[in-house]
């Protein structure tokens, strides 16, 4: 065999757009339905959230601010008494099964204890308080989600699930083995009589139903997500529980659910795009011996079916500035579709949790005969649009603070965050993302005169 | 702390950046953790500006959480100086570097050794102030520094100007309908014999900040941005200034009387010539804006008496409640405003043009004021327009916040005679569309909706009403039908009744009726 390309990683001055991991409550309140997500901090946090999920704040979401006033941030005040009071209020007003704090910059500057807290606020209200610190200091965008997921891992009952088989497995191993593809690890534990497959990552239901169904075929049944669709419904964890991630700005919850949960990591590529999905399907059966049924025919099913878009695809360019760490997984699948990727920016790589997702793409590359894209960490999105100005890309994936400069610059743009809001995930949507992506390739005709270049910056390069 | 879900006026560095990224050529370095650089996509999506956003962020991180940030500041604003030569660059203050508290004028000072480009720190207390107030005081803060730093090198240029000329101050991006009152401000003095000289901060150039002061007198549009501004240039330069807002025809003709004194003064002592706008004002009230005579017509008669709600910024909210009351003779309820930091001035606007004066900026009070006093129409921020469609009650948007949808591509200007019209077009298409429903349920209607509960409070009253009951005010026109509906509920509780019944509700009616 060949040996691959090695996947080069570079990483730049990380001045880029992102939004704030904040902004993950607005759509986990809307996935677990009776909780209630309060975000400590001052108005930029505010201000922040009733911008970026738009509409919704109309709509009484179960969400706020405990907004920090001067005398909160030179300790005047005193923090527990101050968040009892708020707390007491959003129970009278609302009574939510949970409350989720989150943490921002600022409790983090002033070293607000918030999980010291916690816990005594829950005894005295009696409503469980979990803490997720998403701040702008550590994160980005997504990885709210992430800490979100991980903090909650700690509230998933035990599971009573026995194993006959005790032997202890090293959990470190159990990535690193899993990079090389071939290897049968997980299957000296097939002598489960029932699979017990708990799955990680916040998507919309009908989603989760889809992917629920799609191992039910392969006779391998979900026995819970994390999070649920409602608190009360968390998963149970323990030895012998395996997991797997359907997203891939997850590792956090990954080692949190290896390391204190004792469960069994299943590293795969993410179900995005019917490769994707194929892929992630195929190492869950194997993690329990099981051999995958009518699984080409029915991807190959699917791509037949994408013909029209990849026609529309096949031998476009795009640029990804990086800003919500689903790039890797969208690179790859856009590879297969026959597009050539000249830059995945991401704003963080765990090389470890998307080790089978770069596989993937290295194969993917090799089998469509592209190069390998130049993967930028912390990208810098100044000396990024001046690249872009040179290789002049068909397409760019790029956050909205570019993505009207940028078509004034007469490049086509989608925006990244779409992807985060939009059905991605599994067979079935894989034409909803492709609509994603040719949208502005379909829209694309010249047909008012002289309007090639509209911006009024003129470009010094 | 305080629990809060929405917020009317935005954090302060926001109007520090939108004065600095108006202004050609400057660009705003925000210290700030990732993420908070939101202000680009604020103004590239809802101004759909095709150009980049001259707003970076010197990031903080854990990094920089261990070390300080001089080293990164000064690194990155060199960097931008090399990069995009800015005449001037705002290193800007969050909250996140409150509390670092760390030596902002320091790094600033480090940087402007190595650097082409002019380098200053907004001078902005995060805690202190709300976006409106950080925006008059940055707009403030780059005006002095360019006329002071003139004045030292004996370049600036005082002598006024040989036609008479004026400057307007506080037109800036992300602004409410700010770029269509800009024309619309610049074509009316024209028609007056009046020269622009500068406006500022929206495409103005630092470079020319030296003439400002050439101009005969300052035009301040918004009381929120520009007042400081314009004090100064009194004081210090003895410039004299109109803080009139020119919308609506009484206000509109008042703007105009100023400013013809003010020319006045000058063109008596150059020339002995007096300028006369009487005839103007009435040309143009009569035939130019269609509000005076719309004011008259049946279709504004058919308003008279109606009531209505008003909330916003303190400019907007203060000149249409004079409009409402005073041009349409319609009832204005309740007018109030969130610039909690002008509320003086807007009482003494109002006195006496409505019967409860608001200033919060606690949206779900203004939500169940609107909900109790149950208007014809709001007119209000995006925030009461949503609180009106949960109650079934029309709204105009008058202020910020707004949306997308709020930066028109059409001509749509508040201010001057262009502006009477718009803002006729907007109260009466208001009224209209809650008048729509009324024929349709005097009819017989459409109208199977249930009775919504208006009050916008959590807490619900304990009382149940029985089927036939509730059927009885879908009779009712569905504008005051919340009315009623509140009222015998009201008349039930007064009777220790727990249960509505259909002979409740007629005993309700009869005691309401004259
Ligand atoms: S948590 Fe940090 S990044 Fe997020 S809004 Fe606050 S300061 Fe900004």
């Amino acid at each position: 065999m060949k040996t691959l390309e090695i996947p080069t990683f570079e990483c730049e001055t990380g001045n880029y757009h992102t939004f704030c991991p904040i902004s993950c409550v607005a759509w986990l309140y809307q996935k677990i339905e009776d909780s209630f997500f309060l975000v400590v901090g001052t108005k930029t946090r505010g201000y922040f959230l009733q911008s970026a999920p738009g509409v919704t704040i109309f709509a009484e979401p179960r969400y706020a601010m405990a907004e920090s006033e001067e005398g909160d941030i030179s300790a005047q005040l005193n923090d527990q008494k101050e968040l009892e009071r708020i707390c007491l209020r959003v129970k009278n007003d609302r009574n939510p099964s949970v409350i989720i704090w989150i943490g921002t910059c600022t409790t983090e500057i002033i070293k607000m204890d918030l999980e010291g807290i916690a816990p005594k606020l829950e005894k005295q209200l009696g409503i469980p308080i979990v803490v997720a610190r998403a701040n702008g200091l550590d994160y980005a965008f997504t990885q709210g989600e992430d800490t979100a997921l991980a903090a909650m891992t700690h509230r998933c009952p035990e599971s009573n699930h026995r194993i006959t088989d005790q032997e202890e497995v090293n959990t470190a191993k159990v990535i690193l083995v899993d990079t090389a593809p071939n290897n049968n690890l997980f299957g000296q534990k097939n002598k489960l009589t029932k699979c017990n497959l708990v799955l990680f990552g916040s998507l919309p239901s009908s989603v989760a139903s889809q992917l629920n169904l799609e191992s039910r075929r392969q006779s391998v049944s979900v026995s819970g997500w994390l999070p649920s669709q409602k608190y009360a419904d968390l998963p149970a964890l323990g030895k012998g529980v395996y997991v797997c991630g359907v997203n891939p700005f997850l590792s956090r919850t990954a080692t949190t659910l290896m390391r204190r949960r004792r469960c069994q990591l299943i590293g795969a590529p993410f179900p995005i795009g019917p490769d994707g999905t194929r892929a992630w399907i195929e190492k869950i059966c194997s993690a329990f011996d099981l051999k995958p049924e009518g699984l080409e025919e029915r991807e190959s099913r699917i791509w037949k079916s994408l013909s029209d878009y990849l026609e529309i695809l096949t031998g476009k360019s795009i640029f990804f500035m990086g800003d919500n760490l689903l790039e890797i997984s969208l690179a790859r699948f856009l590879i297969r579709c026959g597009m050539v990727v000249y830059e995945v920016g991401i704003p963080y790589m765990d090389r470890r949790y998307q080790a089978a997702e770069l596989l993937l793409l290295q194969r993917t590359c090799e089998k469509m005969k592209k190069p390998m894209p130049r993967i930028v960490e912390k990208p810098d999105n100044y000396s990024q649009v001046q690249r872009m100005h040179e290789l002049q890309p068909d397409l760019a994936i790029t956050g909205m603070a570019h993505a009207n400069p940028l078509e004034a610059r007469n490049i086509d743009t989608k925006w990244s965050v779409e992807f985060t809001f939009a059905q991605i995930h599994g067979f079935v949507n894989a034409r909803d993302a492709l609509e994603l992506v040719t949208r502005p390739l379909r829209r694309k005709g010249d047909s008012i005169p002289g309007c090639r270049n509209l911006s009024k910056q003129t470009v010094n390069v | 702390m305080k629990l809060a879900y929405w917020m009317y006026a935005g954090p302060a560095h926001i109007g520090t950046l939108r004065v600095a990224s108006s202004f050609r050529n400057v660009h705003a370095i925000m210290h700030a953790p990732l993420g908070d650089d939101y202000f680009n996509v604020m103004r590239s999506t809802s101004e759909r500006e095709r150009d980049f956003t001259p707003v970076t962020a010197s990031v903080v991180d854990r990094h920089v959480l261990a070390r300080g940030s001089q080293e990164k500041v000064v690194n990155n604003i060199s960097r931008k100086d090399e990069e995009q030569k800015p005449d001037l660059i705002v290193l800007t203050p969050t909250c996140t570097s409150s509390i670092l508290q760390e030596d902002l004028q320091n790094f600033v000072d480090r940087a402007s050794l190595s650097s082409e480009s002019d380098v200053i720190p907004a001078d902005v207390n995060y805690y202190r102030v709300n976006e409106l107030q950080a925006a008059d005081r940055t707009l403030e803060q780059i005006t002095r520094f360019y006329l002071d730093r003139s004045r030292k090198q004996n370049i600036l240029d005082r002598s006024v100007t040989n036609k008479p000329s004026a400057n307007i101050i506080g037109i800036f991006t992300l602004g409410f309908h700010n770029q269509h009152d800009c024309r619309e401000l610049k074509r009316l003095p024209g028609e007056l014999g009046i020269a622009v000289n500068q406006v500022i901060p929206e495409g103005g150039s630092l470079k020319y900040l030296k003439d400002l002061s050439r101009a005969w007198f300052n035009t301040v549009p918004y009381r929120e941005v520009g007042l400081m501004t314009a004090t100064f240039s009194e004081e210090e330069y003895g410039m004299p200034y109109i803080s009139t807002t020119p919308m609506g025809i009484s206000n509109t003709a008042d703007f105009i009387a100023q400013i013809g004194k003010l020319v006045n003064v000058w063109t008596s002592a150059i020339s002995e010539k007096k300028f006369n706008y009487e005839l103007y004002v009435d040309n143009q009230t009569k035939f130019v804006s269609q509000a005076a005579w719309f004011s008259k017509s049946i279709d504004c008669q058919n308003l008279a008496g109606k009531e209505a709600a008003i909330f916003g910024d303190a400019t907007h909210a203060a000149s249409i409640t004079k409009i409402l009351v005073k041009e349409m003779g319609i009832r204005v309820s309740c007018s109030g405003t969130y610039c909690k930091h002008d509320a003086e001035w807007f009482n003494e606007q109002v006195q006496g043009l409505c019967n409860e004066v608001l200033i919060t900026e606690d949206h779900t009070e203004v939500g169940d004021t609107i909900a109790r006093i149950e208007p014809s129409a709001i007119f209000g921020t995006q925030m009461e327009r949503h609180i009106g469609k949960r109650i079934d009650i029309p709204c105009g948007v008058i202020s910020s916040p707004v949306h997308i949808q709020n930066f028109p591509l059409g001509y749509r200007p508040f201010l001057g005679h262009e502006g009477t019209n718009q803002i006729a077009d907007l109260i009466y298409n208001s009224f209209n569309l809650g008048m729509e429903d009324h024929p349709l349920d005097v009819f017989g209607g459409h109208d199977t909706k249930e009775i919504s509960a208006k009050s916008l409070s959590t807490n619900r009253k304990n009382i149940n009403w029985t089927p036939e009951a509730e059927s009885e005010p879908k009779k009712i026109p569905g504008f005051v039908r919340g009315k009623i509906k509140k009222n015998t509920e009201s008349s039930a509780i007064q009777n220790n009744i727990s249960e509505i019944t259909i002979d409740v509700t007629f005993v309700a009616k009869e005691k309401l009726s004259p």
